[in-house]
């Protein structure tokens, strides 16, 4: 139990600093976390292979001319990314206290939050190429080339970033894993009440009705287009309105909570 | 460290409350450099609380609060580049190794890599972790995670070091090595450190001046010798059945004592001289009916301080 002084003096690191010290941190968790990553792969693979064994002779003898594994693509990239985040792990800072340990230093304070949505858009940009990639397995080809993939894969990540503003609202809000865990029930009403299954014009008129105010009709529609509809700038817009609008809700309430949490109350 | 020097840590009628709950009730503190205050008190008496204002955690309801030079309220920033601290529990990463967390901490200090590279070495060889260092911390005893928390505090070298209960649930070995290292530091490096603590024995060991708290007010303060003699050279503790206050009246009476006080079915008689008063005291408790079930005679404690300051044990409280 000795040392010498070292002759170090602390000073502000900066905002970029700051993320990238807090990103590489949850990146790094994430690659210790497998528990949270298998369930994202498992699910889609699953809910795919059922989909098309359960409904693809259906819906295309329904729907003549409709590649049922293209229709399903963007949908398995729904069930991968959506709601997937490092809320679960931000609880478990608040309880044992490690966020006081953040928050006595000089951090700043957005980058707590930011730093986590780095990982997380990591990780579902990864879900998303790993679809894309069981996509290719199973014979999907994209109208739109490589710039397609990869405009399709970037719609997958920003859509679950756009997204994880919601578990993070409620962890930060909450302290509490089993609110953080309830917060996959938003999940279902975004990707069940739209054309999921099925296009949108086919859907029950109740159904179509909401499904018009769901914000993953216009992404499913938008993924879709660079799968087998050709470039749609129409589309493709809508789409990243759907993902803005919810982003703009999500990290609103986000930002809100992170401000309660921080504000030294 | 007198009165009149440049403050570490001031507090003036710093104040906490929630909702109707004044946990900590207007305290007054100076906190000269290079000083360790011990700030002692049960659980719930409101150290902690005064702990997270102090370090930027908790805004003060009331009063005003200057660490290092910085209000607390108006420039938390300049407060956090200048503390270290240990909170309560060791709050720590289990996911991550003891190397790795070291070197997140200096990252949020500014260090740069040869800095960290540096201080991740110094300090793995002050916690003597050794080779567990480049373990994850799940893998850590209780022992090994306060002493890397400790590390973790010492990081970017601050000026003044909170310490939040450093040995609360540790074994003698570990409680050892934190009060050695807590007073190297002091020593060698002239680092101001607050602790809190509810071990009198801590405090006693540790601190140049002791703060007692309860109820969130500060009931005594000084060094922990003059605070002991506040009481008497010597005290008589006697465990008596009967007629308490005949008791009291009597001993009172008894030449040589100074002061006697009675809390449960315990009299403490403060003495100048011990061993010239014990036996008038025991004949005098003898003569007035009551039944001795037994008495000793010993130095004063902190905890005779704090009986006298608030009628409670601190260690029953």
């Amino acid at each position: 139990m000795t040392t010498a002084p070292a002759p170090v003096r602390a000073r502000h690191p900066g905002f970029v600093a700051d993320l990238t010290t807090v990103s590489l941190r949850a990146v790094r968790l994430t690659l210790r976390d497998p528990e949270a990553i298998i369930p994202a792969l498992v699910i889609p693979l699953f809910f795919f292979v059922i989909n098309l064994g359960q409904l693809q002779s259906f819906t295309e003898q329904g729907f003549p001319g409709l590649d049922f594994k293209a229709f399903q693509l963007p949908v398995a990239i729904i069930f991968a990314v959506t709601g997937v985040s490092r809320a679960g792990s931000l609880v478990i800072d608040i309880q044992s206290g490690y966020l006081d340990r953040l928050l006595v230093t000089p951090l700043r304070r957005l980058t707590l939050l930011l730093g986590l949505m780095v990982a997380d858009l990591l990780l579902v940009m990864a879900l998303s190429v790993g679809v894309v990639l069981m996509g290719f397995v199973v014979g999907v080809g994209f109208e739109t080339g490589i710039a397609g993939v990869a405009l399709f894969v970037l719609l997958g990540g920003l859509w679950g970033l756009a997204f994880t503003g919601f578990p993070y609202a409620i962890a930060l809000k909450t302290g509490s894993p089993a609110a953080v865990n309830s917060s996959f029930l938003l999940f279902f009403p975004f990707a069940f009440l739209t054309s999921s299954y099925v296009p949108t014009e086919a859907l029950t008129g109740w159904l179509r009705a909401v499904a018009r105010f769901n914000p993953c009709t216009y992404l499913l529609e938008g993924m879709r287009s660079l799968v087998y509809g050709g470039w749609d700038a129409a589309a493709l817009a809508k789409a990243l309105a759907a993902i803005a609008g919810v982003g703009t809700v999500s990290m609103s309430l986000a930002l809100t909570a992170l401000r309660g949490r921080v504000r030294r109350a | 460290m007198t009165a009149a020097a440049p403050a570490a840590i001031l507090a003036e009628g710093l104040a906490r409350t929630y909702g109707e709950v004044r946990a900590v009730d207007g305290i007054d503190l100076h906190v000269a450099p290079g000083e360790i205050y011990g700030f002692l008190g049960p659980n719930g008496a409101g150290k902690s609380t005064t702990v997270r204002m102090l370090t930027t955690l908790a805004r003060p309801s009331g009063g005003r609060a200057v660490v290092a030079g910085h209000d607390v309220a108006t420039d938390p920033d300049g407060v956090r580049l200048r503390i270290g601290v240990a909170l309560q529990e060791a709050a720590l990463d289990a996911k991550q190794t003891g190397r790795e967390l070291l070197d997140l901490q200096g990252r949020l200090y500014g260090l740069n890599r040869a800095e960290r590279a540096q201080r991740s070495d110094d300090l793995a060889r002050l916690v003597d972790l050794g080779t567990a260092l480049d373990r994850r911390v799940g893998t850590y005893s209780g022992g090994m995670k306060r002493r890397l928390d400790l590390a973790l505090a010492l990081v970017h070298h601050p000026e003044v070091l909170f310490l939040d209960e450093p040995t609360t649930g540790l074994d003698p070995a570990s409680r050892a090595m934190v009060w050695a290292e807590v007073r190297r530091l002091n020593v060698e490096q002239g680092m101001t450190i607050f602790l809190t603590t509810q071990y009198l024995e801590e405090a006693d060991e540790l601190a140049h001046r002791v703060g007692i708290i309860a109820a969130g007010r500060i009931v005594a303060e000084g060094t922990p010798a003059a605070l002991k003699r506040s009481i008497g050279t010597d005290v008589i503790v006697a465990r008596v059945h009967g007629d308490l206050a005949a008791a009291r009246t009597a001993v009172a009476a008894v030449p040589g004592v100074e002061r006697v006080d009675i809390h449960g079915g315990e009299l403490t008689a403060s003495v100048a001289d011990g061993a010239a008063a014990l036996s008038p005291v025991a004949v005098a408790l003898a003569g007035c009916g009551v039944h001795v079930a037994g008495i000793t005679l010993r130095t004063p404690t902190l905890d005779d301080v704090f009986l006298e300051t608030t009628g409670s044990h601190l260690e029953a409280s």
